[in-house]
């Protein structure tokens, strides 16, 4: 029974929030309690499966399954001549990780999601739309076909956008989605161009069989730009990131903690072309410094631009800009040394391991600090810093879990973002010092910033007007303390998380050889 | 898989549980000097009152500094750089669209030309 | 030369799309620019699959000549699906906009900025 399920477990992924998201507007109809009780048990299933499948994969190594084969794991039919035709899910540790991540963070804000939006109407639609965005993530980060990912992508940026939408708040939402959209639309487009000339260059779309015959011909590079400035675009990095602050700022806060895990399965889709599809065929050092210069200007354009603004969510929607870019910083640094082992030995794999972990603990800390401006708006109904203050008398919880997001968010001690930017400080200084150094100081006002934020809703007197705000419910609490506990947990433990999760999926990322032959065997 | 191990980055590394040991301690020794304080101390008289010249206190919520008057300095200071970033921003969609694909031609000469 | 009048079809088309995209204010035609860019990634899509001669992938009798991969028409058949609904999608943002902003000129619809 076990060994059944693990096999499926990549197609119960997808199969799970699709079946949850269609039949949601159904059940709603019997009443909106046992609709509630119908995604808690899909999302439940689903985080399991995931959990299950990672279980799986940290062991045994890498798991695919083809759909439509007579064998889930028969990759090559037998009379194809050795060519993979089907729609192949590859889940290697790093596809893995990124599910666990989707699922662990997409549980926490949907318990959070049931009590903050009980108050919009149209909520049959919602919980459809998050549950497709579920699903979009899952299917993202584990497929092996690059149609496939390409259609899941969509998938994904249609009900983002429509969630992005949900609160029309007087058009602006609407028009917060609308320059997501436009935007999204031609990236994938472009990326669809893409994939177009790897089908005709290559004759195949799985990621694995393109992989073993890449060339990095002229058309091949026209490829590679066209599909690495998409998906840099779609996890807003600096200066393809204007669409962020607005779809962050608008979309419901539960929406929007989403939406970092979304923008992340797109950073993992970047890693993934250039790593695996690539590897050590392109210009390593070109591509390297294009995306660590991609990460530094992100940084520092998102952290600058983060301490002007007024509104809690567009601030803080600028600082995922910011800690974006240490991701690409650090991936970055592990691709520009790809190719050469003793450099990759020395800092290479630390640098990667450092990127990595930073998505897991942004996932965690940034969801954590939108699901507190998502609570404090839902009890004073207001973005505004300006019109905030004195919070911390009533919202003491919230408080407390806001602090323990903006210490994690700005790399102090003992939270888990201090393991993770220590990691990416140490191994890019033994690359460049100054890119080392421009990353403490985005931290440095990055601490700044959210001082100001702390400062200004929960300190000073009580003002007049919130003297009967309470705390918030205890569902939304209990979201948010889901992930403080993993922020607070991956700061006290760091080395085991990176031994045990970390570490795996960025070998996994790096080893292009492992990944081509889980898919085409031993050849 | 040991749970209290270090974390080692290549050139360094980093315990959390020596940090947390060490700031317990650093609590306990802040606590003993506190101790060590004038305890005398009357509420309600001019003791807890703030002195502002003879003036009167003005009303606890007159007193909060709004978000938008934090960080004056620094603002002012870097006035040049966010003059020509925030106008960036310009909230139209074609613009967006225009950086958007004005980066790909950039990467697209760097990658293609120069390689 | 004949063989890349398809793929020089390509290139004009997006070119058409996104210089629209780029230069028009108006909302509709911007849509009508992405959906032009649409029409060129499509072309490009079909044009891959064509093979000189070759006959429908259906097996039932079939002569023994080449067949086609019938892969790049299922592609595009799902690229022609995802845009129909990324154009309903796109159109009822419009008319949301409309009712609440009463244009949809993209110079004003700059509410949100900074």
């Amino acid at each position: 029974m076990n060994g059944f399920l693990v096999t499926h477990a990549p197609a119960l992924l997808i199969m799970l929030p699709l079946i949850g998201a269609f039949a949601a507007p159904f059940i709603g109809k019997v009443s909106p309690k046992v609709r509630s009780a119908w995604v808690i048990l899909i999302m439940t299933l689903t985080t399991l499966t995931a959990l299950l499948l990672a279980s799986d994969v940290f062991m045994y190594g890498t798991r695919i399954y083809v759909f439509g084969a007579a064998a889930p794991d028969l990759a090559v039919p037998l009379d194809s001549g050795g060519i993979p035709i089907r729609i192949i899910f590859t889940v290697d540790a790093m596809s893995a990780l990124m599910q666990v991540i989707g699922a662990v963070c997409g549980f926490a804000v949907l318990l959070y999601s049931l009590s903050a939006d009980r108050i919009h109407s149209g909520l049959e639609s919602f919980y459809t739309l998050f549950l497709l965005m579920i699903a979009g993530i899952m299917g993202m980060v584990s497929t092996g076909d690059l149609f496939n990912f390409f259609v899941f992508l969509e998938i994904l940026s249609i009900a983002s956008a429509g969630l992005i939408a949900y609160r029309i708040d007087g058009g602006l939402a609407v028009e917060a989605a609308l320059k997501y959209f436009v935007l999204s639309t031609i990236g994938a487009m472009v990326i669809l161009i893409a994939i177009g000339i790897y089908y005709g260059e290559y004759n195949a779309l799985n990621i694995a069989l393109i992989a073993s015959r890449m060339q990095f011909t002229l058309l091949d590079q026209i490829a590679l730009v066209l599909i690495i400035t998409a998906l840099a675009m779609k996890c807003g990095s600096v200066p393809m990131h204007f669409w962020t602050p607005d779809a962050y700022s608008m979309a419901p806060s539960s929406v929007t903690a989403m939406l970092v895990v979304a923008s992340q399965a797109s950073l993992y889709g970047l890693f993934r072309v250039v790593f695996t599809l690539y590897n050590v065929t392109l210009n390593a050092m070109t591509v390297g410094w294009i995306i660590i210069i991609l990460g530094v200007l992100s940084m520092v354009v998102g952290v600058t631009m983060a301490i002007p603004q007024k509104n809690v969510k567009r601030l803080m929607a600028y600082h995922a800009i910011s800690q974006t870019g240490y991701m690409l910083l650090g991936v970055g640094v592990g691709l520009a040394v790809l190719g050469n082992q003793p450099l990759m030995d020395s800092f290479g794999y630390i640098a990667m391991e450092g990127g990595i972990f930073h998505i897991i603990n942004h996932a965690m800390y940034k969801g954590l600090l939108f699901l507190t401006a998502g609570a404090i708006f839902f009890r004073i109904g207001t973005y505004n810093l300006n019109k905030m203050g004195g919070l911390g008398h009533s919202m003491k919880y919230t408080m407390i879990f806001f602090i323990i997001g903006a210490l994690a968010i700005a790399g102090i001690p003992p939270f888990n973002g201090f393991a993770s930017k220590l990691m990416i400080y140490e191994s890019v200084f033994a690359f460049n010092p100054v890119l080392a150094i421009i990353a403490m100081v985005v931290s440095i006002l990055t601490l700044a910033s959210f001082v100001k934020v702390f400062h200004s809703i929960f300190m000073g007197p009580k003002l007049p007007g919130y003297e009967t705000v309470q705390e918030a419910p205890v569902p939304m609490l209990i979201g948010m303390g889901v992930l403080a506990t993993i922020v607070i947990a991956f700061g006290l433990f760091p080395q085991a998380v990176v031994d045990g999760l970390i570490a795996p999926a960025a070998h996994a990322l790096a080893d292009q050889s492992g990944y081509i032959a889980a898919v085409l065997g031993g050849a | 898989m040991d749970l209290f191990a270090s974390l080692t980055t290549g050139t360094g590394f980093w315990n959390p549980l020596a940090w947390l040991i060490a700031v317990i301690a650093a609590t306990v020794i802040v606590y003993l000097i506190l101790q060590r304080g004038e305890p005398g101390y009357k509420k309600g008289t001019a003791q807890t009152t703030p002195f502002i010249s003879g003036n009167p206190e003005p009303g606890k919520e007159m007193v909060h500094v709004r978000a938008s008057n934090l960080y004056w300095g620094y603002l002012d200071a870097l006035k040049g750089y966010y003059d020509l970033v925030v106008p960036a921003h310009t909230g139209v969609v074609n613009d967006y669209v225009l950086w958007y694909l004005g980066v790909t031609a950039a990467l697209m000469i760097v990658v293609v030309v120069f390689i | 030369m004949f063989w890349n009048l398809p793929f020089i079809a390509v290139v004009a088309l997006s070119l058409i799309g996104l210089a629209t995209v780029v230069t028009k204010k108006n909302l509709i035609k911007i849509f009508l620019g992405i959906n032009i860019f649409e029409a060129a990634v499509n072309l490009f899509l079909i044009s891959l699959g064509y093979r000189d001669g070759g006959i429908a992938p259906i097996f039932t009798s079939a002569p023994s000549t080449e067949m086609v991969m019938a892969t790049p028409q299922a592609l595009t058949l799902t690229s022609i699906v995802i845009g129909v609904a990324t154009s309903a999608l796109l159109l009822s943002f419009a008319v949301i906009i409309w009712k609440k902003y009463g244009t949809i000129d993209t110079d004003q619809i700059r509410r949100l900025r900074e």
